[in-house]
């Protein structure tokens, strides 16, 4: 019989994320994926300015927050002075493709062996919903409010594929948490994206279209449908970029 | 004790840096300081150490927040316009009580300014660099020697307190040549329970935040800072006392505009002028108290400064305005003759008598 079971790596504190949010489930794969690894004692997470700021509170690791965009390079500190850690970021859309995009490029360049879970829902959401880099053209937020004109704003950065040109990483996927099938597709990419980091395989990241329903003004279902018929024509899912299976097959 | 060697500046505090046991460099390449980040490339390897060129000053310092996170010594390094781009990281430290090591080899300012040496970044350093209430422990080399001797110092005063320490250098003492001994460091071993270093599944979990949204933690987590600043101020106040005995006219100054004064004091002794000076060597905490107690035989102070005019405030506060301050300076990256302030020693003897 299965018990149904925090993970060892979680705290039993209840989260401050919206009803509706997807944060809550991306945590959970997290924690699960680190406790079947068997990297609890290892791990040390860097969470983000963004709604996952508090992420330490929900994480029983080591852990600290970075300043905003610059979890990528805490981590390579981290990573560069204890190499036995696993690492691991935790960053939104604002943090990571847009004020933190350097820190973000460059520690996929160096294949700095890190772990990079990265939460896009298209807007920001701990400031009330303003355009993030990755807001579709013609979405509705708070500094777009008649629509994101691509003439005035320009286009959402599409991450993965945009790493994935890059020498550097070793795994780059893009998942949604959304659905059953969805979720399990999405926690088989971040245990992949750790296993890396044992390994010793290099930068992995991993996307996850994530729900924000109380910024983008929908019910919680609503927004998991709008995930489905907005967001993946945009940024379809897949892994984009993997040199971690070289030699295994 | 090891045989003088001829070292740059920036490459004596470098190898200080590895005696000092720092494993862990990040830096961004700027004028007049990548003679540190060069020797570093190449030493770091050869001790089994981290040298990281970032791809900007503001990567390498949340480098050096992870790396001090994970409990080792870290340091960056650069000059001005790299320090503003630091200041992030500066507050971040501050924020989370980090140890960290931060060199700025100055030079003149504002903007791009140019690349010859300067003193402009005085208030930058000293009233912390970056947003919210914080302080860096100042250090302030006028040799070669010293960019050896206090990188060591800064190292462990960091680790003691919890804090940045920051060389607060110009391009002079960066890029001379002099005689330097490195003699081996024992750096002091601080424990730091509070280090992320993964659980190990022995004990409770570490955070190490700068965020705290409870107004009355928050509080507290800056009254407790300024706690361990009043402790600084008390025990690590530094300065050197030239010619002070006797003196009427005292000038105050430190890094390279100090080996000008020195010249310019002992020129004037010559000429029967009772001068003397006092070199602050942490220009935070100022050796405030020194300075009010001269007051009680100086008729007169001179603030010497490659700047418009900012320790020249901390003087007066010092001596809380009971003594005429007059500033010498130049600025632009021009360096004053011993002459030019011999002169205004003159000038100043002149008023007083």
């Amino acid at each position: 019989m299965t018990t149904f079971r925090k993970p060892q790596s979680m705290t039993a504190t209840q989260t401050h994320y919206c009803p509706g949010c997807t944060h809550g489930i991306i945590h959970r794969l997290v924690g699960e994926a680190i406790d079947e690894l068997g990297i609890v004692g290892r791990t040390v997470g860097v969470a983000p300015v963004g709604c996952s700021v508090l992420a330490y509170h929900y994480f029983n690791l080591d852990m600290t927050v970075a300043a905003h965009g610059r979890a990528p390079a805490v981590a390579t500190g981290l990573k560069r002075a204890n190499p036995d850690s696993i690492v691991f970021t935790y960053q939104g859309d604002g943090d990571l493709a847009s004020i933190g995009m350097a820190e973000t490029v460059h520690a996929a360049a160096r294949g700095e062996n890190i772990t990079v879970i990265f939460v896009n829902n298209a807007v920001y959401g701990m400031t009330g919903g303003q355009m993030a880099p990755t807001s579709l053209p013609g979405q509705t937020t708070q500094t777009s409010p008649y629509g994101r004109d691509s003439a005035l704003c320009g286009f959402p950065v599409k991450v993965c594929e945009m790493l994935a040109q890059l020498d550097g990483p070793a795994y780059i996927a893009r998942v949604a948490a959304n659905s059953p099938k969805n979720v399990f597709a999405a926690k088989k990419a971040i245990e992949r994206a750790f296993r890396n980091q044992i390994e010793g395989k290099g930068f992995s990241l991993v996307e996850v279209l994530s729900s924000c329903p109380t910024n983008w003004g929908m019910t919680p279902k609503d927004a998991l449908g709008w995930i489905d018929s907005a967001m993946i024509p945009y940024y379809p899912l897949g892994v984009y970029k993997d040199t971690s299976r070289k030699g295994m097959e | 004790m090891t045989e003088p060697i001829l070292m740059k500046g920036n490459e004596a505090l470098a190898e200080a840096a590895i005696q000092a046991g720092c494993r862990h460099y990040f830096g961004y390449p700027i004028t007049p300081q990548t003679e540190i980040g060069a020797y570093l490339a190449k030493r770091m390897p050869e001790v089994g150490g981290v040298f990281l060129q970032a791809e900007s000053e503001v990567a390498a310092i949340h480098m050096v927040y992870g790396a001090s996170c994970a409990g080792k010594r870290a340091m960056t390094s650069s000059s001005s316009p790299g320090i503003s781009l630091k200041s992030e990281g500066l507050s971040y430290l501050a924020g989370s009580d980090l140890p960290a090591l931060v060199v700025n080899v100055q030079r003149a300012g504002p903007g791009l300014g140019g690349i010859q040496p300067s003193q402009s970044d005085y208030m930058q350093a000293t009233r912390g660099g970056g947003h919210g209430d914080f302080r860096n422990i100042v250090l302030a080399p006028a040799s070669v020697q010293e960019m050896a001797t206090l990188t060591m110092r800064g190292f462990d005063l960091a680790d003691q307190y919890r804090m940045t320490a920051m060389i607060l250098a110009d391009g002079t003492i960066g890029q001379m040549m002099e005689p330097v001994s490195l003699e081996p460091a024992t750096p002091l071993n601080i424990a730091k329970p509070w280090a992320l270093t993964g659980t190990q599944g022995k004990r409770e979990k570490n955070v190490v935040t700068s965020l705290y949204l409870s107004p009355a933690e928050l509080e507290e987590k800056n009254l407790t800072r300024f706690a361990r600043y009043a402790l600084v101020e008390q025990r690590e106040t530094d300065f050197e006392a030239f010619c002070m005995d006797d003196a009427e006219i005292c000038l105050v100054a430190y890094g390279i505009s100090a080996r000008v004064s020195r010249s310019a004091v002992s020129a004037a002794r010559e000429k029967g002028i009772r001068a003397g000076m006092i070199r602050p060597i942490t220009l935070w905490p100022f050796p405030a108290d020194a300075l009010r107690q001269e007051a009680s035989h100086v008729k007169q102070f001179l603030s010497v400064e490659l700047s418009m005019g900012q320790m020249i405030q901390d003087i007066e506060l010092a001596v809380r305005c009971t003594r005429p301050v007059s500033l010498v300076s130049r600025v632009g990256g021009v360096i004053p003759t011993p002459q030019e302030v011999l002169r205004a020693i003159e000038r100043a003897a002149e008023a007083c008598a």
